[in-house]
């Protein structure tokens, strides 16, 4: 390989460990200056690493990093963005309640001799940057306030204030709307233009070949190759990037839905500000039916399902499932009424990390007999339940029934919330995100296992913010915006571009595409 | 009726500055993310160095001082535990309280023929010249001068943390530490400076006792000071002026109990002396709601986990 | 180095490395002092186990804080820190001193009365700070340190009002003989009990000589209920999940309030529990005025932390540190080195218990480590 000028970073035979356990084994990356370069591969495969150790949160055990042509060592943060990198995490590493300002100069700060901040000069600063590239965004606004799509705004921000001229994006489309992630594109495309160069950590192809020029493809640690993206297409790079055949499309047989199970009318409820997240929001389940909701982020789903578990209280409206209100009552006589939810948040919500999978397949089971004698926890019962749903559900380590569950990866803890889930036999699943932060292995498996229940003639309500996930996989779409439904369609019947403009408040007509 | 006012006010601001130290101790390092239970032992040590050091030398300021030296000394421990070591910080906190007193007991005993207490020194001097006042009721009024320093510590902690960039660090460090290590910032520096800080604080805390209010240590000397200085963050919600304001009330609700006792009601001193706790029972209750403690409080560091 | 990792995973190896460099680092500071650290471990070890009554003794000091020790490690396992155990204790005195010091029926009901008097106003301490928490979010530390400090104020209110008050001293009346809880305290004083055990040397002394009681016998059933509790029953469950995660309890349909104020109601009764059987079955059986906190509550606060908040672990944890507070006195007696130093050494001791809860990841590592090199 040789070090090349043109490049504006080459990573030379970067291997890293952590323990054990490998997570780079000799990998190669060569950056052109002022392309758009991404580097695809599932979740764990690496990528993220790689970045990291180019950014200087870890150093690698073996390897060379060239920068324009010169041997560097970036041995923190702070010696990678003098060297002009930047990155936006997938994970955003903003301070919730500071404001964006306070966000985007946090390291950086001018001062007077005293160590006081100017504020004044900070704002310029950012305003200016703000005009130059169209980042729209409110100086004085905390975090906690401003939606997704402005807060990766902010952490696009922040790199640019500290003047990078590469800029790594880890994951940067995972929140967005069609919407957005044009406007993400075009960003991309001023900086670019301007002379940057843009590195996109993604598994998301249909981005790649919107935005990328090269893409550099990542498994298990190890390069795979290394592409034009204009020569491929979407299937080639899914195979590189998992290793055999991928099928991009859920196999699925149409639905025969049954009669309405699930209700609500004109839901309204306040979220943590006082606000009205959801406003007058109806919609129907029905048995043999998968409802999908398309949306962007804060537009009330997180409310909706706090309300419709009783996590919240509801201001007006009913939740009705087989004709009897549940609204407004207790989170056990939601689950006693047969509603089982897979929550988006599984270590928050989903699961107790400590406890070992036995004791949290039981969450819901442990007041009632068998599992429970007299006041007395029946533990031959509960472990013989627990080994039964590993064996149906595939959860590996498969003798991990007394093993404590945070021991086990993603992947498995999400197929031990599922598993409880369903063993309930609810006449309503609820599942929210619940492909977050798997492989695609494992995407495929939840996909599946949504369309066996359905087949069963349950009803599944599923919430998530990926837009194909729910075009896929759902019989119904309805499309949520500002609190409640403003559309509602079945699988097939529009197209991307429609559903995006709906979810982003626009209109059906609105929009209409050349072609797709 | 004036001189009642007056004492009243008098008594509040000498009784709360302890705690004031104690505090705003307890603000720094929570705001940086580590959970400081062992303010109790930190200012015991703080109060014996005090006496210690001003009766040896005959020079309170540098009792004072050493005082400060030796609660963040022994704050050390707590930052090498919580940060380096990612242990439990209650856990290490209450080993302070255990530690503490029993180190200021023991050299005690060392330096002071085995007694249990020192012999009385220096204390610092009162705010204004006793003779300005004389014997009228606005003598009361004259406090040590300790009430003013605490008074200046609380305003300058405020300016660090809200008006300059060390303060946006340690705010950002006690909130989302990965956030501010992806920025280059120091997140194990920060912490150790923080609790070395809050413990440099609380010993000014344990002297404010031995060189102001008594003249000497004794066993009981600390006794409590510093968990009522804990509640006073909590209460003030992890802010320096709102642990400020905690402590006047304590301070106020203590100084009730002193004027109340000595006149004529017929309450007796025990209920009189519980008038303090229950009053900030009644008070939270009614005012201040939920704390919420700064984000990464109590959370050890650690790199790379998500 | 299977077996060493196996060795070093388990939560007892750290327990007992913290209280070996506890003894380590104690005897440096001795040696720092000019005190020969072997003399005073010697004199610490005489002053614990060199004759019956010591360890007698022993027992007696370590019963009340193995059960404020049950007390905050069950708090802290339904995630709570039950800071308040020494205001429960407190509580439980008055309490016992209030009903025993008025009833006087047979022993076989006055006992459990006033002992469960002791219970119930622990136990209310509890629910107060339970309640608190659980409706108005208020921190259990403030309230509980609140309520540390109302209690020592009440005790002194209680014993001073006039149908407490011992004329002419500082205490209260003491409870009637029918309420204590020692061993057979009317027949080892008299004549026909004495001659009894006057051959048997050791049961003599410890009979006549010390407070020997039935205290301990309900401190150790009362680890393995509490262990019971929390581990095979259905409430326990439901505790445990609420203090590791109260979001997904809540989530499961688990009431974390309700959760929360059960737990802190049975923490206070245990740690009220231990002031009752402190007065029905030790001497003085009196309130007496307190300048200052006696400890037995925060000493409990210790052993939980020391027995890694394991109910029956709070037993050992409590014989533990009641020897080295009851042998400490020897060590100033015999040696001259101020007692203080086992304060310091049970310091140091928890000190490590938090340095040494690092242990089973570091053995973790270890064991990849060793995994990798196989390969």
């Amino acid at each position: 390989m040789e070090v090349n000028k043109e490049y504006a970073v080459q990573m030379h035979g970067i291997t890293k460990m952590f323990g054990s356990f490998c997570a780079l084994d000799d990998v190669n990356l060569d950056v052109k200056k002022g392309s758009i370069h991404a580097i695809l591969g599932e979740n764990g495969a690496g990528k993220s690493t790689l970045m990291n150790v180019l950014y200087g949160l870890y150093q690698a055990e073996a390897g060379e990093i060239f920068l324009n042509g010169e041997k560097v060592n970036i041995k923190n943060p702070n010696i990678a963005i003098e060297h002009g990198i930047g990155m936006v995490h997938q994970h955003f590493m903003l301070v919730d309640n500071f404001t964006v300002t306070q966000n985007i100069i946090l390291g950086n700060e001018v001062t007077n001799q005293f160590g006081v901040i100017d504020m004044k000069k900070a704002r310029e600063g950012i305003l200016g940057i703000v005009k130059k590239y169209g980042l729209e965004v409110d100086p004085d606004a905390k975090i906690e306030d401003i939606s997704v799509g402005m807060q990766q705004r902010v952490e696009i921000l922040k790199a640019l204030y500290r003047g990078v001229d590469l800029l790594i994006l880890d994951e940067p489309t995972a929140v967005l709307t069609p919407q957005e992630i044009d406007d993400l594109i075009q960003i991309m495309n001023n900086l670019v233009a301007d002379g940057k160069t843009i590195i996109i950590i993604t598994h998301k192809l249909k981005e790649i070949k919107a935005s990328s020029g090269i893409c550099t493809i990542i498994r298990r640690g190890k390069y795979v190759d290394t592409v034009n993206v204009a020569d491929v297409d979407e299937e080639e790079l899914a195979t590189k990037m998992v290793g055999h055949c991928v099928k991009l499309i859920v196999d699925k047989t149409p639905a025969t839905p049954g009669d309405v199970i699930f209700e609500i009318e004109n839901l309204t409820v306040k979220d943590e500000r006082k606000l009205n997240a959801v406003k007058n929001l109806s919609l129907k389940v029905r048995r043999g039916e998968i409802v999908g909701i398309a949306g962007i982020d804060g537009n009330g789903q997180k409310e909706l399902v706090e309300a419709i578990t009783n996590l919240t209280k509801s201001e007006s409206g009913t939740i009705k499932i087989n004709g009897k209100e549940i609204q407004n009552t207790t989170t056990r006589n939601v689950i006693d009424n047969k509603i089982s939810t897979i929550h988006e948040d599984r270590q928050k919500r989903g699961l107790i990390l400590p406890f070992t999978v036995a004791e949290n397949v039981v969450i819901e089971k442990y007041r009632v007999k068998p599992y429970n004698k007299g006041g007395m926890l029946n533990s031959s019962e509960i472990l013989a339940y627990t080994k039964g749903l590993i064996k149906d559900y595939d959860i590996r380590p498969d003798n991990c029934e007394n093993q404590p569950v945070r021991g086990l990866s993603g992947g498995n803890q999400q197929k031990v919330i599922i598993a409880r889930e369903i063993a309930n036999e609810p006449d309503l699943l609820i599942a929210v995100q619940p492909t977050r932060g798997l492989d695609v292995g494992a995407i495929e498996y939840v996909h599946k296992t949504l369309i066996r229940e359905r087949d069963k003639g349950r009803a599944v309500l599923l919430i998530s913010l990926e837009l194909d996930e729910v075009m896929n996989v759902a019989d119904t779409i309805d499309v949520i915006y500002a609190g409640a439904i403003v559309d509602s369609f079945k699988q097939g019947e529009v197209d991307e571009k429609t559903i995006g403009c709906l979810m982003a408040g626009g209109r059906k007509n609105e929009n209409i595409s050349q072609s797709s | 009726m004036l001189n009642e006012i007056l004492l009243l006010i008098g008594i509040t601001l000498m009784y709360s500055t302890p705690l004031v130290f104690g505090a705003l101790g307890g603000v720094i390092s929570e705001r940086s993310g580590v959970i400081n239970i062992g303010i109790e032992g930190m200012m015991t040590v703080g109060a014996f160095t005090a006496a210690a050091v001003s009766y040896f030398t005959g020079n309170p300021w540098l009792g004072l001082l050493a005082a400060g030296a030796a609660g963040g000394l022994i704050s050390l421990l707590h930052a090498i535990a919580s940060v380096t070591f990612k242990a439990d910080q209650t856990i290490s906190g209450i080993a302070i309280n255990l530690i503490g007193p029993g180190f200021a007991l023991f050299f005690c005993r060392m330096l002071f023929d085995k007694a249990t207490m020192t012999l009385p020194g220096k204390t610092l001097p009162k705010l204004f010249d006793e003779k300005i006042f004389g014997d009228s009721a606005m003598k009361n009024l004259n406090v040590d001068i300790t009430v003013v320093l605490g008074l200046i510590a609380a305003i300058a902690m405020w300016f660090f943390l809200y008006k300059t960039k060390w303060g946006l660090h340690v705010r950002a460090v006690g909130e989302h530490p990965a956030a501010a290590d992806t920025l280059g910032i120091n997140v194990s520096r920060t912490r150790y400076l923080c609790v070395i800080v809050s413990g440099i604080l609380a010993g000014f805390g344990g002297a404010s006792m031995t060189l102001a209010i008594i003249s000497q240590f004794t066993p009981t000397a600390i006794s409590g000071q510093g968990f009522i200085a804990m509640a006073a963050v909590i209460f003030g919600k992890w802010t320096p002026f709102g642990a400020y304001g905690a402590c006047m009330l304590f301070g106020f609700a203590q100084a009730l109990t002193v004027v109340l006792g000595g006149g004529n009601f017929a309450v007796p001193s025990q209920i009189l002396a519980m008038l303090p706790y229950v009053l900030t029972i009644v008070v939270l209750i009614l005012f201040v709601g939920r704390s919420v403690a700064p984000k990464a409080d109590g959370e050890p560091y650690e790199k790379g986990v998500r | 180095m299977k077996t060493l990792v196996k060795v070093l995973k388990k939560p007892i190896t750290s327990t007992l490395i913290a209280i070996l460099f506890g003894f380590l680092v104690s005897a440096i500071i001795l040696a720092f002092a000019g005190y020969n650290p072997f003399e005073a471990f010697g004199a610490l070890f005489n002053g614990i186990f060199a004759r019956p009554k010591y360890i007698s003794n022993v027992i007696i000091k370590a019963t009340p804080i193995i059960l404020t020790g049950l007390s905050v490690a069950f708090a802290f396992k339904t995630g709570l820190f039950n800071i308040g155990a020494e205001g429960q204790y407190i509580a439980g005195t008055i309490a016992a001193v209030c009903v025993g010091a008025k009833l006087n029926l047979a022993p076989i009901i006055q006992v459990p009365i006033v002992v469960l008097s002791g219970v119930l106003a622990g136990a209310i301490f509890g629910i107060i700070i339970g309640y608190l928490k659980a409706k108005f979010g208020i921190h259990e530390v403030i309230t509980s340190i609140m309520l540390n400090w109302i209690a020592l104020y009440l005790s002194n209110f209680v014993l001073n009002t006039t149908a407490y008050h011992l004329p002419d001293s500082t205490s209260s009346y003491p409870v009637n003989e029918s309420s204590y809880t020692m061993l057979l305290p009317k027949w080892k004083t008299s004549d026909a009990g004495m001659a009894a055990l006057k051959p048997t040397k050791w049961l003599y002394e410890v009979m006549l000589k010390t407070d020997i009681n039935f205290g301990i016998l309900i401190a150790i059933i009362l680890a393995i209920v509490v262990w019971v509790l929390l581990y095979r029953s259905t409430k326990g469950y439901e505790l445990r999940s609420v203090g590791f995660n109260r979001d997904a309890a809540e989530f499961a349909g688990i009431n974390v309030n309700r959760n929360i104020t059960q737990a802190m109601l049975i923490a206070g009764a245990l740690a009220g529990l231990a002031g009752a059987l402190a007065i029905t079955g030790t001497s003085p059986h009196k309130l007496s005025t307190m300048a200052a906190f006696e400890n037995n509550g925060f000493n409990g606060l210790s052993v939980a932390l020391i027995a890694g908040s394991s109910p029956i672990g709070c037993i050992f944890a409590g014989l533990l540190f009641g020897g080295l507070l009851y042998g400490g006195q020897s060590v100033q007696q015999d040696v001259g080195a101020p007692t203080e130093i086992i304060n310091i050494m049970i310091g140091i001791i928890v000190f490590f218990v938090a340095l040494t809860k690092v242990v089973p990841s570091l053995a973790d590592k270890l064991e990849k480590r060793g995994a990798h090199r196989v390969k």
